[in-house]
């Protein structure tokens, strides 16, 4: 949370155009789509006003935006883009091929529900459906961070170890169009964290021409996919040592995972997103009335922070696990992937799916979840 | 915490209003949040907004559920909405109308702003909740409108509407 002396009024969606303009990108492939628009109008005023030196590529859809952005961040270009649900819908197919080219793209996602029915608010849906298509993925709990975490994200996405896709979510509304205090950096000291675009293979160095784009059969195939989890092993050590830089700059620290009075609880709650800041509020009501109750905020989804999450929990015999995306037929990932991390310890671990296209979560359903007390669909009302 | 809710029709600044309160708030160092609420996004339907403010950083993001006050900028609402829907014990609702509403605090924002030769309803009705709530102060919020609003309309405008709903409560 930004001091409010210094910080400015911005919606979730100003902050990240006010990060991208101080990023500078080379090029930026866009086009629109709710709750994402605001943060590319507002980007491309900034453009217009000669505040940027980015060429903005208006393409016919977003499957073409992620196309071009491919073929532009290997170029040797710094290159972002900015979506939302039915958008990144129509990315994905091309994630996957951005992660396995190796495109260090860097994108702003404004998380909302896909169709039907057709939604514009905020869930978590768009970025499962984008969950192993190789890109990293962070999920901000506010503006603030939605900022902090865009600044971040090109050090993680080029660097060496890593070269990825990079996507960093807000909630839809909840933070994209919710103005909030955010401190902005000085435009010089992002640049300067920045740094200058570099891969180790552009296509535009001519003195050095080579093929991008390659085939590969069951002899190479598989090695080639794995790169990329060795890739995402190595980019959980580059997300902490970019926030502990970050952190010198800023004076906030934007770990993987934030563990929220978990030190010595007995049960412990898992989510995501805008989210973590409401059951931070009732963390604190519980612990006053004598609960030993903490919070576990995941920030990178992608990389999931294994490790960090099975410490975080050893103390605990309860651990509630929120998806705000439901797996029909299946269990939460979230909570799926949190019972096999904790499986062997003494955690009982129970999943909940809220939220959905906007769905409010209260103060009060949290404590039931906290109690033992909340359905496995937090929220939904019966159909009586 | 303090928690404002907006009621008005898409297109009639209540976003706006919310926004402005809350810059206001945050030169005064309060700690704010403003955000609205549509339905299917068009011109004219209800919408709603809202302005949380607090001494202490913010960092809930459910959904306004027990308002402080509630401000209604189309009074042809009052028919449709329940404005009072979980109003606080005590909670205040001003309402842009002429003479009483319903027994709600009446703002003639309407005339106001004719009066000054503008349509910044809005602004009338953010300097009168200003005013019956005690802050922030007029000159807050007419420093944080300039700053927020006066690269596309001219500031003595501006101030000059938030002064006239400000003036109107603080008069009685």
């Amino acid at each position: 949370m930004a001091s409010v002396r210094t910080a400015r009024l911005l919606t979730g969606s100003e902050a990240v155009a006010n990060a991208m303009r101080q990023i500078d990108p080379d090029v930026v492939p866009i086009y629109p789509i709710t709750p994402q628009t605001p943060i590319i109008e507002r980007f491309t005023r900034f453009v217009a006003d000669g505040e940027t030196s980015t060429e903005i590529v208006n393409v016919e859809s977003e499957h073409s935006a992620m196309s071009a952005a491919v073929g532009s961040a290997l170029a040797g270009a710094r290159t972002m883009t900015a979506t939302s649900s039915q958008g990144l819908a129509l990315m994905v197919e091309v994630i996957y091929i951005a992660a396995g080219m190796r495109a260090p793209i860097v994108m702003a996602v404004g998380n909302r529900a896909l169709s039907a029915p057709i939604n514009i608010h905020g869930d978590h849906s768009d970025g499962y459906l984008a969950r192993d298509s190789g890109a990293i993925q962070l999920f901000a709990e506010n503006a603030q961070e939605a900022y902090d975490l865009m600044v971040m994200a090109p050090r993680i996405a080029e660097h060496p170890d890593v070269l990825l896709p990079v996507l960093v979510g807000q909630d839809g509304f909840t933070i994209t169009h919710s103005a909030e205090p955010v401190e902005l950096l000085p435009d010089e000291a992002v640049r300067a964290f920045v740094g200058e675009y570099r891969i180790p293979a552009p296509l535009l160095d001519l003195s050095a021409p080579r093929s991008q784009g390659m085939f590969a059969m069951p002899d190479y195939y598989f090695e080639l996919r794995h790169q990329i989890a060795a890739a995402m092993e190595r980019a959980r050590e580059v997300i902490e040592e970019v926030a502990a830089e970050y952190e010198e700059l800023s004076g906030r620290r934007l770990s993987a995972l934030e563990e929220y009075r978990l030190e010595d609880a007995e049960r412990a709650l898992v989510c995501m997103g805008s989210t973590a800041g409401t059951v931070k509020d009732v963390v604190d009501e519980l612990r006053a009335e004598g609960e030993r109750v903490g919070l576990l905020e995941v920030r990178s989804f992608r990389p999931l922070p294994i490790e960090r999450i099975r410490a975080a929990c050893s103390g605990c015999s309860e651990v509630a696990v929120l998806d705000r995306a439901d797996t029909p037929g299946g269990v939460g990932a979230l909570h799926a992937e949190c019972a096999a991390i904790l499986c062997g310890s003494r955690a009982r671990v129970r999943g909940h799916v809220y939220g959905l296209g906007g769905r409010d979560l209260s103060p009060a359903e949290i404590r039931a979840v906290f109690a033992g007390a909340a359905p496995r669909y937090v929220g939904l009302r019966s159909a009586s | 915490m303090k928690e404002i809710r907006w009621h008005a029709r898409a297109g009639q600044g209540a976003k706006t209003a919310s926004q402005l309160y809350a810059a206001a708030l945050l030169q005064a160092g309060k700690s704010v949040q403003a955000f609205p609420e549509y339905g299917p996004e068009r011109r004219g339907a209800p919408m709603r907004a809202y302005t949380r403010f607090d001494e202490r950083p913010i960092r809930r993001h459910d959904a306004v559920a027990m308002p402080d006050a509630v401000v209604v900028l189309e009074p042809s609402l009052l028919r449709d909405v329940d404005v009072e829907d979980g109003l606080r014990e005590g909670g205040l609702v001003l309402v842009n109308a002429e003479g009483s509403a319903n027994g709600y605090l009446a703002v003639p924002a309407e005339r106001l702003a004719a009066g000054l030769g503008s349509r910044f309803v809005n602004l009338v009705m953010v300097g009168a909740l200003a005013a019956a709530l005690g802050e922030p102060s007029l000159e807050e919020l007419q420093s944080a409108a300039a700053a927020l609003l006066g690269a596309k309309v001219d500031p003595h405008a501006l101030a000059a509407a938030l002064a006239a709903g400000w003036e109107h409560v603080w008069r009685g």
